[in-house]
């Protein structure tokens, strides 16, 4: 029974894994891009890592795969505020179509 | 590149027919003789894995794609960054058909080495020094 909710995890992971690859290559902007692209990877790597613990068990390898879920939940959303931050301040322009931009304002607003 | 005659423009075609035709040359080898060695013969739920193993390796042929052709550095940056966590993705899916439990660890060291990585460079990007 475990396993078939583990290939099942598994399954759904590499769905969210593959549309935000494609997400990658087709969406306009590097913001839109690093939207897709890291939310949906990061959530398809940790449901595929439940899944490989669902499979394993409470062995070793399950819990340090519990282990790696919690190290990719805290850092990829930093590093990719990080990178939005950064190319925002490097003057990589937005998308002709996008709407809003709240950053600059606030920056605007400052000085 | 603008000032490159008919003769270049040629050559680098040629060149990318030759880099494709290697490419799917080695995705043909993958799909119709998978490889044998990698995997213990006893263990089940090998062919599903297997199919599992192209869809990742799919996803990464498509950040490839990005690092080649993204117009800006930024993009670059965050298709290394999808890449790193592609590969403990990967490398966590490897555990179970060969049953060796320290692909894991391999997966744990790869997190950390992306992450940092993409914290350099975005302070890169910035334009500040390292130490602020």
């Amino acid at each position: 029974m475990n396993n078939i909710f583990g290939i099942i995890f598994i399954f759904v992971g590499l769905a969210f894994d593959f549309f935000g690859c494609l997400g990658l290559v087709r969406l306009p902007d590097v913001y839109n891009r690093l939207q897709a692209s890291t939310k949906c990877v990061t959530l398809g790597t940790c449901s595929i890592m439940f899944g490989v613990f669902l499979m394993l068990g409470f062995t070793p390898a399950g819990i340090k795969s519990l282990l790696c879920i919690i190290f990719l939940i805290l850092t990829a959303p930093v590093s990719a505020h990080a990178i939005a931050r950064g190319a925002h301040r490097s003057g990589v322009k937005l998308w002709k179509g996008s709407v809003v931009d709240r950053y600059a304002e606030d920056k605007e607003g400052k000085e | 590149m603008k000032e490159s005659g008919a003769p270049l423009i040629a050559m680098k075609k040629l060149r990318w027919f030759i880099g494709t035709l290697i490419i799917l040359g080695i995705f043909a080898v993958i799909i119709f003789y998978p490889i044998k060695i990698l995997f213990y013969p006893d263990l089940p739920y090998i062919p599903l894995f297997t199919r599992a193993l192209y869809i990742l390796l799919l996803s990464c042929i498509f950040c490839l794609y990005r690092i080649l052709k993204g117009p800006t550095a930024p993009d670059r940056i965050v298709a290394v960054d999808i890449l790193g966590i592609l590969i403990v993705g990967f490398c966590a899916l490897l555990c179970i058909p060969t049953g060796r439990s320290w692909y894991i660890d391999i997966g744990i060291a790869w997190a950390l080495q992306s992450f940092i990585g993409a914290l350099a460079l975005s302070k890169y990007l910035e334009g500040k020094d390292f130490d602020e």
